[in-house]
């Protein structure tokens, strides 16, 4: 079975974003860049089960800009057998991204696409649930564990009671939360033979798909700032500012 | 212009997050409410949505593949009723963020999850990049798909309304998925994300024993539901529904009591709307103090429970 990994380069999960003076966006410019954390771990996932031998091979792809090459030289690293850049610098929607990846798909016919359930940018977390809906095929969002058993996938889900376990008839489609599994850092061999593995390079034209965005950003701004309140200097002191906030009898 | 909300419900009852849905999509035209559920608790849902002040119609579909909200048999129910409407409205829940983006992409509609406010029929604000920036954007489709911040609108009153409540029937079960099974945690206390006093523990807590021990008696003498850092849940001191965070839980209650939390960027996107946020931690540097309208520096084990004994 193939694995197929979309993965998004985004900026890294350390650095605080600053909001551009003109409110057109997030300051991007000479900014570290990172795989998002979410698909990092969802090409763990696919690694795993290709160790045991639940999986033959993974393909990584990314929409973005040529610069994404680096986040699928990655994705290479830790372990992907070989890549797909659908090149763009315009900004593609999580829609435009499922058509492109719903494109992707018909052509590689994965038996499981692996994704993070959003990227920490835009965090739509939308991108999986479309290209399961635009494939007809099931969903398995937010997973902390997965395990394939025949033509299933079973997947826990982390939901606002508790976990959820679905399972799914293959191929399907499944988005990773933060509890699946701690990705591996890439060793330097394998930093180095990622750089002769394939890495195909298209365009959105190449798959006929129209990524013109739906909508449109007016403005960017900071969200409003909480000022800072004071330190109180006793437990005796916190207790009768609960009580004037009548939360203590 | 007419607006479906998807409400979600738990024994019979509408939750919180969906009152807060109502309000945001009385904003843009009369509200009609879908129940989709099996046998008496949806039922009891739909009559129980049919008073929610503000709808005015309430569609029921019952049939045993919506019992567990399965998006791939729920996503094509609301399809098939999306013609009525211009707008289609979820919260930001898990249930929510799963069926939302389903419907969206076999709508060829592209969503717009987290909404904040909504500035017009086809303007809204959402957080970016973790709630760091507040991103206005205007929807060029004809038919919006929106979820729903809980904490950004306030709920509908859950009386009052007395709207018809009418069957609808959808495909049913669509083989793609089986509901296997559910670990639900089960609590008497407040449910986190509409509790009105959350306590929160975070990684300084040490282990699971003690996060329970320290936090749970202070969150008993609240009232309060109990929250956890994403540090603590990924240490296994906490259970993951205990998160509140970006990509966890987002909460807005009365009072916010952080403890042994050091307010991550991821944290502080969770909770910064809280009303009064209290923080106890160590680090006088720590950054949740920041954002914290009291503070008490010191050893998180010898406060609590003095703070516990006191209230």
């Amino acid at each position: 079975m193939k694995i197929l990994v979309p993965v998004k380069r985004v900026i890294d999960y350390n650095v605080k974003p600053r909001v551009k003076m003109d409110g057109t966006g997030v300051d991007l410019t000479n900014v570290k860049m990172s795989m998002n954390p979410f698909d990092e771990i969802a090409v763990e996932e696919a690694i795993r089960l290709k160790e045991k031998g639940a999986a033959s091979e993974i393909v990584a792809v990314s929409v973005g800009p040529q610069k994404a090459q680096d986040t699928l030289r990655t994705a290479l690293a830790m372990g992907a057998d070989r890549a797909i850049l659908i090149q763009t610098d315009d900004e593609v929607e999580p829609l435009g991204v499922a058509k492109l990846l719903k494109a992707v798909m018909d052509e590689e016919q994965p038996g499981i696409v692996l994704l993070g359930k959003q990227a920490i940018d835009d965090d739509s977390n939308q991108t999986g649930q479309m290209l399961a809906a635009l494939s007809g095929r099931p969903q398995g969002t937010f997973a902390s564990r997965l395990e394939v058993k025949g033509d299933q996938v079973e997947v826990t889900r982390e939901v606002d009671g508790g976990l959820e376990t679905v399972s799914l008839s293959l191929p399907a489609i499944v988005t990773t939360d933060l509890r699946l599994n701690e990705p591996r850092y890439a060793s330097l061999p394998n930093i180095m033979k990622a750089k002769t593995k394939p890495m195909a390079s298209k365009t959105p034209a190449d798959y006929g798909v129209d990524i013109a965005p739906r909508l449109t950003t007016l403005k960017v701004e900071e969200p409003a700032k909480r000022q800072a309140g004071v330190k109180l200097g006793s437990v005796d002191e916190l207790v009768a500012k609960l009580k004037d906030l009548g939360v203590a009898k | 212009m007419s607006v479906l909300v998807l409400i979600e419900h738990e024994a019979g009852v509408p939750k919180d997050a969906s009152l807060s849905t109502v309000t945001a999509a009385g904003k843009l035209g009369e509200v009609h409410a879908l129940v989709a559920g099996s046998g008496a608790e949806a039922r009891q849902a739909a009559d129980a949505a049919a008073k929610i002040a503000g709808v005015a119609k309430v569609l029921l579909a019952d049939d045993a593949a919506y019992a567990n909200m399965l998006a791939e048999n729920v996503a094509p129910l609301v399809v098939d009723l999306a013609g009525g409407y211009d707008a289609l409205l979820f919260n930001a829940t898990s249930i929510g963020k799963n069926v939302a983006p389903r419907v969206a992409a076999m709508l060829d509609v592209m969503q717009v999850s987290d909404v904040l406010s909504v500035e017009s029929a086809d303007t809204f604000t959402r957080p970016i990049y973790a709630g760091n920036a507040i991103a206005t954007v205007k929807s060029s489709d004809a038919r919006k798909v929106l979820t729903v911040r809980g904490t950004a609108f306030p709920k509908a009153a859950a009386t009052g309304g007395s709207a018809s409540v009418e069957s609808v029937s959808g495909k049913g079960d669509a083989g793609l998925s089986r509901f296997v099974g559910a670990e639900v945690s089960k609590s008497e206390r407040p449910e986190l994300t509409s509790a009105k006093v959350v306590v929160s523990g975070g990684r300084a807590l040490g282990s699971s024993e003690d996060f329970h021990r320290v936090i749970d008696p202070l969150a008993d003498k609240l009232g309060a539901a109990v929250g956890a850092s994403r540090a603590a849940v990924d240490a296994g001191y906490a259970p993951n529904d205990y998160q509140v965070g970006q990509t966890g839980k987002i909460v807005a209650p009365e009072v916010y009591v952080a403890v042994g939390i050091s307010g991550a960027i991821q944290h502080l996107a969770g909770m910064k709307d809280s009303k009064t946020i209290v923080a106890i931690n160590k680090d006088e540097d720590a950054p949740i103090f920041q954002v914290a309208d009291l503070g008490l520096v010191g050893d998180l084990f010898q406060i609590v429970p003095e703070l516990t004994a006191k209230l």
